[in-house]
């Protein structure tokens, strides 16, 4: 019987030698005339130990070429690089995989594999309820927008649905700017087949008939793999004149970004789109009424969308369950930067912070203590561990000054200034500006300077004034949430690590 | 490493046919023409305007605006190196600072051999291992300074 060895195709096991892991086992396979069969895969999320292999359920990781041979000897089985049944492992076991069921089991482009795994239930669903009962349901289930702003998601597909047009667009929003998230390219890598079906149950829902996936540049492999898995998606029926066997007419387009983070923002995504540059849209209009080429359009994010297949075919009631307050279902964390267990985790909402950098990540990489860590990307808050309490939930963390975003949290250990992050913070406004709003495009350099001043040790009262200025004025002034959440980086980091702004002052 | 041809009107005026029947065609256009020619030239903006009845200006401020698209041709080898958070955590001013003193350049910037240019990206995906880079499209993530040095003799070579 022939071996079957899963090696991911995710760029995070490619960055650390998974291509060539993958060359080394084909040539020792063949020199060793073995019956093996190759499946390039998404990742388990468990980045740390990747490059990961997955032989019948048992991990071996993290594989180096080096250890190709040996692995053979054992057989695959009593191997220092045993990691036990995938399953099994404490990382893995803690989680609720809803979203990122089949991610790392399955040949991300095999239909048959997919539906082997659960897929292709939630379309089904969806053909048979009708458009105003899939909507029902998506807002039945809580899901809210996983792309920063929360919004719910079955209210946005409504609003397109009740919009009269002879067009209307699905657009997925695969800019993924934020640092610290990679959940987006994930499952377009892992599982591209539950986000093509996402799409084309939000099409049916809303009744539009083309759908565009604008994915950021610099991840290659999703855009490659995604484009495969729409020709496979295409080839099974789920897309085209009639989808999945029924009367909808959907298709979908991969659209390639070009290196500017505020076209994530989705007007701004709409222009580049379009042709143009990349430059936000007062609302209203809201896209869901005047979207694309001015027509209706859904704009999700990834994940929103990867999930929906698993609420259709699981239940709305079901996922409703899982979470807290307002923050219902579950969610894809990242754990990212100076983390020992580095990776992707997906848990109800409601997990302290503090367990899921501590208990789960396992503290720092590094190895020195926590000192900072910022969730929701780069114009998320700085938080020191003193509010570690605080639970995995969009309300509580606005009530704390920070936000949830992408729910990517990046650690820092007690290296870190948070007066350097704070002025990168501003200066990474200032290149990614689209220059619509004065505030964010001058006031973001003039933020540049005033925090030099700080760090210099000039005036330091004078100027942290001058900053808290400068803060309101963007939060008050910004057409979007460009300019106008860099505060929070910013001021989180002046409130809670004032010591850091004072270093110069004697 | 990133072998580009050299500027030919009748390549580019294909490219850009192949796009004609395409709703907002500008960026996969431009992409298209940067992938074979490196850079987007005077001339190239000139053909896209024509073909897609826009403005010179209009197509200029789109290759303006978007930070992947060039308007000078690139060193042999493209190293961009991730400038953003989650790399900064893991010591990537350091490398970044270390690099720019070895190739003796700034962010954007092109070694006087030609060989290197320096890009500065904000974010690949793979802040799970930092500190990382695309060097001539290849990821590579852990990125340390002894890979980083290795890697840059290999491109001058
Ligand atoms: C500067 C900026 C960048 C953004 N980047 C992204 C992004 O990369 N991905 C994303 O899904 N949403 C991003 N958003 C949020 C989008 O504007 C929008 O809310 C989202 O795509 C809606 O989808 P959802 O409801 O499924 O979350 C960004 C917003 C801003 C202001
Ligand atoms: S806040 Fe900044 S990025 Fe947002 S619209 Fe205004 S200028 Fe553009
Ligand atoms: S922050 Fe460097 S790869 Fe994400």
């Amino acid at each position: 019987m022939s071996t079957r060895i899963l090696i991911p195709l995710d760029s995070s096991a490619v960055a650390l030698g998974a291509d060539e892991v993958a060359a080394a086992i084909a040539s020792e396979a063949s020199k060793r005339k073995g019956d093996v069969s190759i499946v390039r895969t998404g990742s388990y999320g468990m980045h740390w130990l990747e490059p990961l292999i997955d032989v019948g359920g048992v991990g071996f990781g993290p594989v180096t070429v080096a250890d190709v041979p040996s692995l053979f000897d054992s057989e695959f089985g009593n191997h220092r690089l045993n990691i036990g049944r995938i399953d099994d492992h404490p990382f893995m076991k803690a989680q609720t995989r809803l979203t990122f069921a089949r991610c790392g089991r399955i040949d991300p482009l095999s239909l048959a594999e997919y539906q082997a795994g659960g897929g292709l239930n939630g379309i089904g669903a969806a053909i048979m309820l009708g458009p105003a009962q899939t909507i029902e349901f998506v807002v039945r289930s809580g899901l809210r927008g996983r792309g920063g702003a929360g919004f719910p998601t079955g209210i946005k597909w409504k609003t397109v649905a009740d919009t009269k047009s002879d067009t209307k667009y699905v657009v997925c929003n695969a800019d993924e700017g934020d640092s610290g998230t990679f959940s987006d390219r994930m499952i377009m890598e892992g599982d591209p087949l539950v986000l093509i079906e996402g799409m084309a149950i939000a099409a049916i829902a809303t009744g539009a008939t083309k759908g565009y996936i604008y994915i950021r540049s610099e991840y290659p492999i999703a855009i490659q793999v995604m484009n495969q898995a729409l020709r496979a998606a295409r080839a099974g029926g789920l897309l085209g004149k009639s989808v999945f066997g029924s009367p909808y007419v959907f298709d979908i387009e991969v659209r390639v970004g070009a290196g500017a983070y505020v076209c994530g923002e989705e007007t701004s995504l709409l222009e580049s789109l379009e042709g143009r540059r990349g430059q936000v849209r007062a609302k209203p209009p809201l896209p869901a009424i005047q979207g694309l080429f001015g027509k209706p359009t859904v704009v999700n994010n990834v994940i929103s969308l990867a999930s929906i297949p698993a609420i259709l075919s699981g239940g709305a009631d079901e996922y409703k369950s899982l979470g807290t307050g307002r923050s219902r279902g579950s969610i894809p964390i990242q754990l990212a930067g100076n983390v020992k267990y580095a990776g992707l985790f997906e848990a109800p909402f409601g997990m302290t912070l503090g367990d899921l950098v501590m208990k789960i990540g396992g503290g720092t990489r590094s190895g020195r203590p926590v000192r900072a860590v910022q969730v929701g990307g780069p114009l998320g808050a700085y938080f020191p561990t003193s509010l570690f309490d605080t639970p995995f939930d969009y309300e509580a963390f606005t009530a704390k000054g920070g936000l949830i975003g992408h729910a990517g949290i990046v650690v820092f250990d007690n290296t870190v200034d948070l007066a350097r992050q704070a002025r990168f913070a501003m200066e990474f406004c200032a290149i990614e500006s689209c220059g619509k709003c004065t505030p964010c495009r001058i006031g973001s350099v003039r933020g540049v300077e005033v925090i030099d001043r700080i760090l210099a040790g000039n005036s330091v009262d004078d100027h942290l004034k001058l900053l808290d200025d400068l803060c309101s004025t963007l939060r008050q002034g910004s057409l979007c949430a460009l300019g106008g959440f860099v505060p929070y980086p910013v001021m989180s980091a002046v409130t809670h690590f004032p010591e850091d702004f004072r270093k110069k002052v004697a | 490493m990133a072998s580009h041809a050299s500027w030919d009107e009748k390549h580019a005026a294909e490219i850009i046919g192949g796009f004609t029947s395409m709703a907002g065609a500008t960026l996969p256009i431009l992409h298209a023409l940067q992938e074979s020619f490196g850079f987007i030239t005077e001339r190239a903006i000139e053909m896209v305007a024509d073909a897609l009845n826009l403005s010179r200006a209009e197509v200029y401020g789109v290759v303006s605006f978007y930070h992947d698209f060039r308007r000078e041709p690139p060193g042999k080898h493209v190293l961009k190196l991730c400038r953003a958070e989650a790399c900064q955590s893991m010591g990537a001013d350091a490398l970044a600072a270390r690099d720019k003193s070895d190739l003796g350049i700034d962010w954007h910037g092109t070694t006087a051999d030609g060989r290197v240019t320096l890009e500065p990206v904000f974010c690949l995906g793979l802040c799970s291992c930092a500190p990382a880079a695309m060097i001539d499209g290849k990821l590579v993530g852990r990125l340390t300074e002894t890979t980083l040095t290795s890697t840059l003799a290999k491109a001058r070579a």
